[in-house]
């Protein structure tokens, strides 16, 4: 790559979402601040490579947007003048004191706003806050361009028509807001870590840096919320494996097999940091800074029998006050099968049977523990339910070895 | 912008009878604040009469365009500055009239 190229990549990773915001802010409209920000950074990859890059890259590229915006507006107005009505009416409103002001943030909020339908607050977020292109995020959750289109355009429409104001949640309703948020970025990196579908990497590796590079912006919009600090050091204790996490052959790595000599350090370090930061704070923890102090432990032990099963024990049960779901409980079973052994176990993820029956994970806890209490036919059952289930293909490769292995 | 604001009961499991009161004191406040415009309950679905001239001949038929299980038992209108307003005087209208609400802006 090239260093004008190079640049350009760097400076959409930084100014993409600052001049999406502060676009949308002016005009009052999402659709004119995308299309402007799309065509100024056409113009810089032109314009740069011709005359280098600019001094200052964010500047220009939020002037050159606004250029290509009003233009917009011009020839739209000339036809219709009820538009020009609409821009005008998005005004700045007094906000809430206290809260970190940034353009940006504004845009989160809107695009994971809750009259949005889960999938279309996923789209809109990649698209307006990270900047993917519509054909990445088509890629991302395995639909056709056009249907990913269609569901940008709609929840665009949506926000116009609706109402769905661009600006701070108030106070009282940040914490709840801030929540929805975290959960769409949750399940973009989820959705990176176990990828689905016969013909994606089983890791996306993709996602996973999208979503944390976006947790890491809330992270900073808002340094005082606990469950940002949370997500972000479950995000990267979890990215820290990945690189055990995939054998050569391309199957999934259980924890206990994984080669923790090859785990990413440096995100351990900065996770284990954010962890202890927010124990140091004193403030009950919320359930993303529960489940990284989980993850904390785990990234502590040098391997499976060194893990502190009764601290993650004990973190299931604190978690489980704060989420009492029951995916919970199932993974609460897994410390409970090392502290008071798999017989123990089995009878708690039986009890789950009816919840989550169609749940792959279900069927993969209930294998393992089958398998540890010498239950081999039980144990080929439920394998092979686990594997009817599961859409990853390193995970199913894995399931397959497994049940092979039975006697 | 305004909002058509719906009440929605379920005819298998209807919300309680006993709501006028809250209702009414929300109104109230509605109204003190600025966002009511109109305010209506609706009779029994099984009162509907549905015209249709598109034909050449008038066609008037007995009940509901739509027989479903929930249904429009009352309506409002109010004016918000924005989505977020309505939704949260939703919220607080779902509560006086123990049923659903839907909140639809107009064009």
């Amino acid at each position: 790559m090239s260093d004008v190229e190079e640049a350009i990549t760097r400076v959409h990773h930084e100014e993409w979402a600052r001049v999406v915001a502060a676009l949308t802010r002016r005009f009052g409209d999402l659709d004119i601040a995308e299309e402007a920000a799309a065509e100024a950074f056409a113009t810089a990859v032109e314009r740069w490579r011709a005359d280098g890059v600019p001094p200052n890259p964010g500047a220009w590229l939020t002037t050159t947007a606004n250029h290509k915006a009003v233009d917009r507006i011009r020839r739209e107005t000339k036809r219709d003048d009820k538009h020009k009505e609409a821009l005008m009416t998005h005004d700045a409103q007094s906000e809430p004191l206290g809260v970190i002001d940034d353009d940006r943030l504004r845009l989160i909020f809107t695009c994971c706003h809750p009259a949005l339908a889960v999938e279309s607050r996923l789209a809109l977020t990649l698209r307006m806050v990270g900047g993917l292109t519509m054909p990445e995020i088509a890629r991302a959750f395995l639909v056709a361009e056009s249907a990913m289109g269609q569901r940008i355009t709609r929840a665009k429409a949506k926000i116009k028509a609706a109402g769905i104001p661009y600006r701070l949640p108030s106070a009282e309703d940040l914490p709840e807001r801030v929540t929805g948020v975290l959960a769409v970025l949750y399940l973009v990196f989820n959705e990176g870590y176990l990828a689905t579908g016969p013909d994606t990497d089983p890791v996306r590796q993709d996602l996973t840096a999208e979503a944390i590079r976006l947790t890491r912006l809330i992270r900073a919009l808002l340094p005082d919320n606990g469950e940002a600090a949370g997500l972000l050091a479950l995000m990267l204790l979890i990215e820290a494996r990945r690189p055990a996490r995939v054998s050569s052959t391309g199957e999934l790595v259980s924890l206990a097999e994984q080669d923790r000599g090859s785990w990413t350090t440096e995100l351990i370090t900065e996770g284990h940091h954010l962890v202890r930061e927010r124990l140091a704070t004193g403030v009950p923890p919320g359930r993303y800074q529960i489940l990284a102090a989980i993850n904390a432990v785990h990234t502590s032990a040098r391997d499976m029998r060194d893990t502190d099963w009764s601290q993650v024990l004990a973190l299931y049960n604190q978690l489980i006050r704060v989420d009492p779901s029951p995916i919970v409980h199932l993974n609460r079973a897994i410390a409970v099968a090392e502290v008071d052994g798999p017989d123990v176990a089995l009878a708690a993820v039986d009890r789950l049977e009816p919840t989550l029956t169609g749940y792959h994970a279900y069927h993969v806890t209930r294998a393992d523990l089958l398998r540890r209490l010498g239950r081999s036919r039980d144990a080929r059952t439920a394998y092979d339910q686990a594997i009817a289930l599961a859409g990853n293909t390193a995970e199913t490769a894995y399931l397959i070895r497994r049940r092979d292995q039975l006697a | 912008m305004r909002y058509l604001v719906s009440v929605i009961d379920d005819k298998e499991n209807p919300g309680s009878t006993d709501r006028q009161p809250f209702i009414s004191e929300f109104n109230d406040r509605l109204i003190a604040e600025g966002y009511w415009v109109f305010a209506g309950g609706l009779a029994d679905t099984d009162a509907a009469t549905v015209v249709d001239s598109r034909g050449e001949q008038v066609v008037i038929s007995d009940g509901p365009f739509v027989e479903s299980k929930e249904y429009l038992a009352g309506v409002w209108v109010w004016e918000c500055p924005d989505l977020d307003v309505a939704l949260k005087l939703a919220t607080e209208a779902s509560k006086a009239c123990d049923r659903k609400i839907e909140v639809r802006p107009f064009q």
